[in-house]
């Protein structure tokens, strides 16, 4: 009788290892995450505009249909990346994504301060060798650290009316994403 | 032979309880740390590093890109403040007061995160259009015929979400009760 009983135990301590090993893989497993939703319609290292979602193509699911949106497909391999992003007049963002959709780091225009949001976005590594005394952190240009190599930044402008988007697109359209050595 | 039945019946089992839990929980989006204002729910760490394993994993599935924590927050709500699920063929009324922020948008989905098709192609409003009363309440119809007011069409379709998302709040991870995040409330009227 008693045996049985050990057999279901076991099977369900197996089930729980299954479940939580299958949870933990499946963000490495995943081929139709927002990256890989992004590979074809972008290059690597450059502002992309995102087409707006419809009701019968959108890029991505729950994408707010009030912003416009720009995407640039990042990889730190071969060098740091300058962000420069002029603000829109309503509400301007920046999200910083892992490439696993993982938000490492998101700023809006008003924390931004000023008339355009600049970075430099570095792995840990190239940050270490950013010479030290050299004010680069000085306030001027903000340094995020990105996690992983590859990753997603996203640009949002908000049309806070449907007639306002042909303006929040424009703010983006004059968005860079670039590799550019640290001054 | 009773040993290698009992261990095939283990791992069938545990392969079927393994997945099964996978499946529901991903599906369901199962994340810990949420935060519950009426009907409407948020899970603010989803927008960080702090983000759970199984908000990862529902968010890898789905596709869909969460808002940051340094940007927003959204709410999601399926029910009205009764229980009732949305159904596209009722009219609900949200009204009420939000929570600070220096904008939001209200957008309708379908249950997988798309927009709803619907004749005057409009998919939710802003905090900058929203029509309201003298003492700056408003109140939406979410309906599948057309309204006075604001009017947020829902195409008719069986079921759909809504997204309220707060941009640039105060609104997060250490929010605990609806007294700092007076979310609007939802009520269902006729059934067509």
């Amino acid at each position: 009788m008693i045996r049985p009983l050990l057999w279901l135990l076991g099977a369900i301590l197996l089930g729980g290892i299954v479940h939580l090993s299958t949870v933990l893989v499946m963000p490495r497993a995943a081929t139709q995450d927002a990256y890989a939703r992004l590979v074809p319609l972008t290059p690597v290292n450059a502002m992309v505009p995102l087409a707006a979602p419809t009701a019968e193509n959108a890029i991505m699911p729950l994408m707010d249909p009030a912003f416009a949106a720009a995407v640039c497909r990042y990889d730190l391999s071969d060098g740091a990346i300058k962000l420069n992003a002029p603000l829109s007049q309503a509400y301007t963002s920046v999200t910083f994504y892992t490439r696993n959709s993982v938000a490492y780091y998101a700023i809006d225009d008003r924390a931004a301060g000023r008339r355009a949001i600049e970075l430099d976005l570095m792995t840990p590594e190239q940050h270490a060798q950013v010479p030290e005394g050299e004010d680069v952190t000085a306030a001027d240009r903000l340094i995020i650290e990105s996690p992983t190599k590859t990753g997603l930044i996203v640009l949002r402008a908000l049309a806070p009316e449907p007639g306002l988007m042909p303006m929040a697109r424009q703010a983006l359209a004059n968005a860079q994403c670039r590799l550019g050595p640290v001054q | 032979m009773r040993l290698l039945f009992g261990s095939c019946f283990a791992l069938i089992l545990a392969a079927a309880i393994g997945l099964g839990a996978t499946w529901l929980t991903i599906t369901r989006g199962v994340a810990f740390g949420s935060l519950t204002i009426g009907a409407w729910t948020a899970w603010p760490k989803s927008g960080s590093v702090d983000i759970d394993p199984y908000a990862r994993a529902t968010i890898a599935r789905t596709g869909e890109l969460p808002l940051g924590t340094g940007d927003g927050v959204a709410f999601y709500a399926r029910t009205d403040d009764a229980g009732n699920h949305f159904d596209g063929r009722c009219t609900f009324i949200i009204s009420g007061v939000t929570p600070a922020a220096r904008y939001w948008t209200l957008t309708l989905y379908d249950p997988d995160g798309h927009l709803v098709a619907n004749t005057i192609d409009r998919h939710g409003f802003t905090s900058a259009e929203i029509l309201r009363d003298i003492e700056g309440r408003f109140t939406i119809a979410v309906a599948p015929r057309a309204r006075p007011g604001n009017w947020l069409p829902t195409g008719g379709i069986e079921r759909y979400i809504l997204v309220w998302r707060l941009y640039d709040t105060p609104i997060g991870v250490a929010t605990r009760t609806a007294k700092e995040a007076p979310m609007p409330a939802i009520a269902r009227k006729a059934c067509s």
